[in-house]
């Protein structure tokens, strides 16, 4: 069984991200353990574009002070790598296309295998254009995650009988970032899915309270929260372990509760 | 799988799940126009009585006469209503969004020649119009910022990323992810996601027809070459297309060197760039090892775009068009020159066309015949070119 569907055994899951490199890649991996120790049940970490388009301003900000602090790909699978000799929680890359690609889709992904990651979510990396990674995925034992969308409608059946590891269901048109309040039916989305599928749903897009993360909770398998910690990262920068772990904490609990 | 949008490995539609139904929106709107004889005619009309088609195809006489070789003929793209070639494209894009009944359309700029034109055809159509453009540019190119906005359009400084085109390129990517039902994106090169480098290059590729019937009138044959500038590549994609089945033609495509191609600081995809996926497509862009997207450089903030579209990747692949490229100060001389030789000064983007027929020309007998593709007018640059010679003017 792939480490990814244990994430979803321990009640509703709590799915933080962060970017790789920000404010340092020691920091990362730091924040990694205080995530795990404080109820996270997979981590996304996200390899640094320079041009995220999916990204809303606090996510775009962490990408431009990684790259800035020098951080690279290779950093980011050597730390993983650290990571892994010491825990089991599954872990996921989310980064661009180009990234991968230009590594090269084969080598990108035997590397992820080696250094002990589970899964990649490429946000613009549509399903229709996904199989020409798809085969060296699943060659390497990497769960492509899929994300479907509030514009999804009939692509949903597609989509989600295609999907490995978990569904990511995009709460909000436009880009990440935190947002008051969530209007899109994600019921409705995730009821659509749950006919075609009984993939794990996890609701990622503008979540960020403990209040937002109950609400999420209780129509799926598990809330992803990225731009709410990240904006906790660059305020406190290397003393954001405490902080961070609180956090997370609290919105395991809100998912949970 | 369907593979959409594809020319050769190059192309396809590499965006969030967000944003893949309305490109099939877009497309399938875009085939019912292609097909309604009444969104052409209405095209047209504007064309002729709006933008002033067709343009001219002018014998370069005195130019010819100093390079003393091939005969050169300019295509004056530059005489089109918003002074560039960039009108064609909107006229179509923007006469599409109504059809489809959008009632705002986004657009990003670099030079502002764009952003110009989509504010234009917008007023023209009774649409909302946003522009998005990189801040460094609103700085360098305020006059055109206040153009748009004379022109009812608002424009959004980008200060996000490297605060140029490509930057606002994301930006409006990302607004129109959150804002889609009311909303087209009017991009302004043949790149970006499928549709986009097919509708674009369909709405441009009237140059090289017009090219085309008016060399036949005046020459009786084809050209020998047909040379345009390059950034994403519409003008030249639009030069090009009617002639890529004509063996015989020569097409080049000139791309901005910035302070050389063998230095930090260009523009040159072709010559440097290596293949990736960005801006919904996936062509060559100038990058490093990790993919990570280039800052690039030229003195043409039109042509300052680390890609190249994916319809020109698969030409310069395939070996149909050649593409050189032109130095800043290559660029420089060709706009002064063009200006004293044949009193047209035009865009700095185009003079690296000029350039390239001033070297190509001299090289080929007299019988032989070079089309050079004007793409807009200079007006614009006239004062960073005065600042490029030491010459302080405020504009």
């Amino acid at each position: 069984m792939s480490r990814i569907k244990k994430a979803f055994e321990n009640g509703k899951a709590f799915i933080p991200f962060l970017t790789g490199g920000d404010p340092d890649i020691g920091i990362t991996e730091k924040l990694i353990f205080e995530m795990e120790a404080n109820g996270a049940d997979l981590i996304e970490i996200g390899v640094p574009f320079s041009d995220p388009i999916a990204e809303g301003v606090v996510i775009q900000a962490a990408d431009e002070r990684a790259l800035s602090g020098g951080v690279t790909t290779d950093d980011l699978f050597a730390m993983v790598k650290r990571v892994r000799e010491k825990t089991q929680i599954p872990l996921v890359f989310m980064t661009y296309y180009n990234p991968v690609f230009s590594y090269g889709n084969e080598k990108f992904l035997a590397n992820c295998k080696d250094c002990g990651i589970d899964g990649i979510i490429i946000p613009d990396l549509p399903f229709e254009e996904s199989d020409e990674i798809r085969g060296t995925c699943k060659e390497y034992g990497i769960d492509l995650i899929n994300m479907i969308a509030p514009t999804s409608e009939e692509r949903i059946e597609r989509i989600a009988k295609s999907a490995e590891g978990f569904l990511y269901c995009v709460s909000s048109l436009g880009v990440t970032g935190v947002r008051e309040t969530i209007t899109t039916n994600v019921t409705a989305m995730i009821e659509k899915v749950r006919s075609y599928s009984d993939i794990p749903c996890a609701i990622g897009f503008g979540i960020s309270n403990p209040k937002q993360a109950k609400e999420m909770a209780a129509v799926s398998d598990g809330v992803i929260v990225g731009s709410a910690i990240v904006r906790i990262i660059a305020e406190h920068g290397k003393e954001s372990a405490g902080p961070v772990g609180e956090y997370v904490k609290s919105m395991k609990e809100a998912a949970n509760s | 799988m369907e593979k959409k949008g594809r020319f050769g490995q190059f192309g396809g539609q590499y965006v969030p799940e967000t944003l893949m139904p309305v490109l099939k929106e877009v497309e399938e709107a875009y085939l019912a126009a292609q097909k309604d004889p009444e969104f052409q005619a209405e095209l047209n009309r504007l064309y002729s009585e709006y933008a002033d088609r067709p343009s001219r195809l002018y014998y370069a006489e005195k130019m010819t006469m100093d390079l003393g070789g091939a005969k050169i003929y300019l295509k004056r793209e530059d005489l089109n209503h918003t002074g560039s070639h960039k009108i064609n494209n909107v006229l179509g894009q923007v006469l599409l969004a109504k059809k489809m009944g959008k009632t705002r359309v986004i657009a990003e700029t670099g030079a502002g020649q764009h952003g110009v034109a989509t504010a234009t055809a917008a007023a023209l159509m009774g649409l909302e119009c946003e522009i998005f453009m990189g801040k460094i540019d609103t700085d360098r190119q305020a006059l055109n910022v206040y153009r748009m906005e004379l022109l009812g359009a608002k424009v959004h400084a980008v200060t996000s990323g490297t605060q140029v085109l490509k930057d606002a390129v994301n930006e409006a990517m990302r607004e129109w992810a959150g804002r889609m039902d009311d909303t087209l994106y009017v991009l302004g090169s043949v790149m970006g996601p499928h549709p986009f480098p097919t509708i674009v290059r369909d709405f441009q590729k009237i140059i090289g027809k017009e090219i085309k019937e008016q060399l036949k009138e005046k020459e009786g044959r084809l050209p020998d070459a047909v040379i345009a500038c390059v950034g994403g590549g519409s003008n030249a994609m639009g030069s090009f297309y009617e002639f890529v089945g004509d063996k015989e033609v020569q097409l080049i495509g000139c791309e901005a060197a910035g302070e050389g191609a063998d230095t930090p600081r260009n523009a040159a995809t072709i010559a440097n760039g290596r293949l990736g996926v960005f801006h919904g497509m996936k062509s060559l862009f100038c990058q490093n090892k990790y993919g990570q997207i280039d800052e690039v450089y030229s003195i043409s903030a039109g042509l300052d775009y680390p890609g190249i579209g994916p319809e020109h990747a698969m030409l310069h692949d395939t070996g149909r068009a050649q593409y050189v490229p032109i130095t800043d100060v290559e660029a420089v001389e060709a706009f002064e020159y063009l200006s004293r030789t044949e009193g047209i000064i035009p865009a700095v983007e185009s003079a690296h066309a000029i350039a390239y027929a001033r070297k190509l020309a001299p090289t080929m007998g007299k019988d032989k015949i070079i089309v050079v593709t004007v793409s807009g007018r200079g007006d614009k640059d006239v004062a960073a070119i005065a600042r490029y010679r030491g010459v302080q003017i405020y504009e």
